[in-house]
């Protein structure tokens, strides 16, 4: 298994100019690497985050989107994945990180941990590509394939989260609008 | 002089949507809004996004509209029931100009509703503070605008119940 913060720190720093929407624990770190205003922090409403990368990647054809979903985030909606790939849009890459815990209340288990296989829902919901990895360095020697693919693509990445995140902020709901504005501002979208 | 009721046709409710210029419609089909579907299908100006459950919408549509689209949402209203907490944490907190189309499942017009899905449904979108607008036919559809409009201006979400009378 891999840190989750190390495995954040690759997608930063190969993400060049894609839009990055942040869930759950990812919301909390993700501010500590990167922020831009193509950072969406997507967490007033649980396990919704794929669902608004889904809208904005069908809104911005031009532009890369990426997701930093997880897993207890992703099975509050999981028809959400045949919703996706229903869709299909090749600019959207869907990462979940996969520490088998709700992190943020504490650490309880999520339903049938570590015997649910991510990667394979993705695969059978229609994501034409499926990357899974519990390395970093194996991340890194990949990632670069990752974030040039031409189609959808979905991502699992086996972690383990070190420190607590709850004691990291959360943006506000105020702090969200405030943060979308400045994106549409400078995607040039009002 | 009284207004003739008509059917609410599929066409006259695109129409509608698109004078409003409107780009998508996130949707589920029901039996009330139903009869949708071949209209929409046969169209190319609305992207059609199909969604496995309501609670998806709100955040799907939250997506377009960051994205700089104009998106709307429509199922019924039971799914309104299950999207409570995107209604809240991301129609509600996040100031969406949102319109929401939602079917009117036991809805009987001047009879009282016998299904609870209609039974809690406007006293649900008014605990939401959610203005709501009823269509039945095409006489109302000039309420489709109106409550668009109003979602703009005053960015929160606005519902439209599509009552059962339609062709």
């Amino acid at each position: 298994m891999m840190d989750c913060f190390e495995a954040e720190k690759v997608i930063s720093q190969h993400r060049n100019n894609a839009i990055v929407v942040t869930a759950e624990t990812c919301c909390r770190e993700w501010p500590q690497l990167s922020s831009t205003p193509l950072d969406l922090p997507s967490r007033t409403a649980m396990g919704k985050a794929a669902s608004f990368g889904l809208g904005l990647a069908l809104a911005l054809p031009a532009r890369k989107v990426i997701v930093l979903d997880a897993d207890g985030s992703l099975l509050m909606s999981l028809g959400s994945l045949v919703t996706i790939a229903n869709m299909a849009p090749p600019n959207l890459i869907h990462f979940v990180f996969e520490n088998g815990v709700y992190r943020t209340t504490g650490g309880q288990p999520i339903p049938n941990a570590g015997k649910v296989s991510f990667t394979g829902l993705a695969k059978a919901s229609g994501y034409p590509y499926t990357y899974e990895f519990d390395k970093l360095d194996s991340l890194e020697k990949t990632i670069e394939t990752i974030m040039n693919q031409t189609k959808l693509t979905f991502v699992c990445l086996k972690v383990q989260t070190r420190r607590d995140p709850s004691t990291l902020p959360i943006p506000s709901a105020a702090q969200t609008i405030a943060r979308y504005s400045e994106f549409g501002k400078t995607a040039g979208l009002s | 002089m009284t207004t003739q009721q008509t059917h609410l046709t599929a066409a006259r409710v695109l129409g509608e949507l698109k004078q409003c210029g409107v780009t998508h419609i996130v949707w589920l089909p029901d039996s009330e809004a139903g009869f949708m579907y071949e209209a929409m299908m046969s169209q190319h100006e609305i992207t059609l996004v199909p969604i496995c459950r309501e609670g998806e919408a709100i955040s799907i549509a939250a997506g377009l509209l960051v994205g700089g689209k104009k998106p709307v949402v429509l199922h019924q209203n039971t799914g309104f029931f299950e999207s409570g907490d995107s209604v809240r944490g991301i129609a509600l907190d996040l100031k969406l100009p949102l319109l929401i189309l939602l079917g009117y499942r036991g809805w009987r017009g001047d009879v009282p509703a016998t299904d609870s899905a209609a039974t809690y449904t406007v006293p649900n979108l008014d605990s939401w503070g959610i203005k709501h607008y009823l269509i039945e036919g095409d006489q109302d559809v000039a309420r489709i605008s109106l409550a668009y409009k109003e979602a703009q201006k005053t960015h929160k979400p606005v519902a439209i119940l599509i009552g059962k009378e339609y062709q």
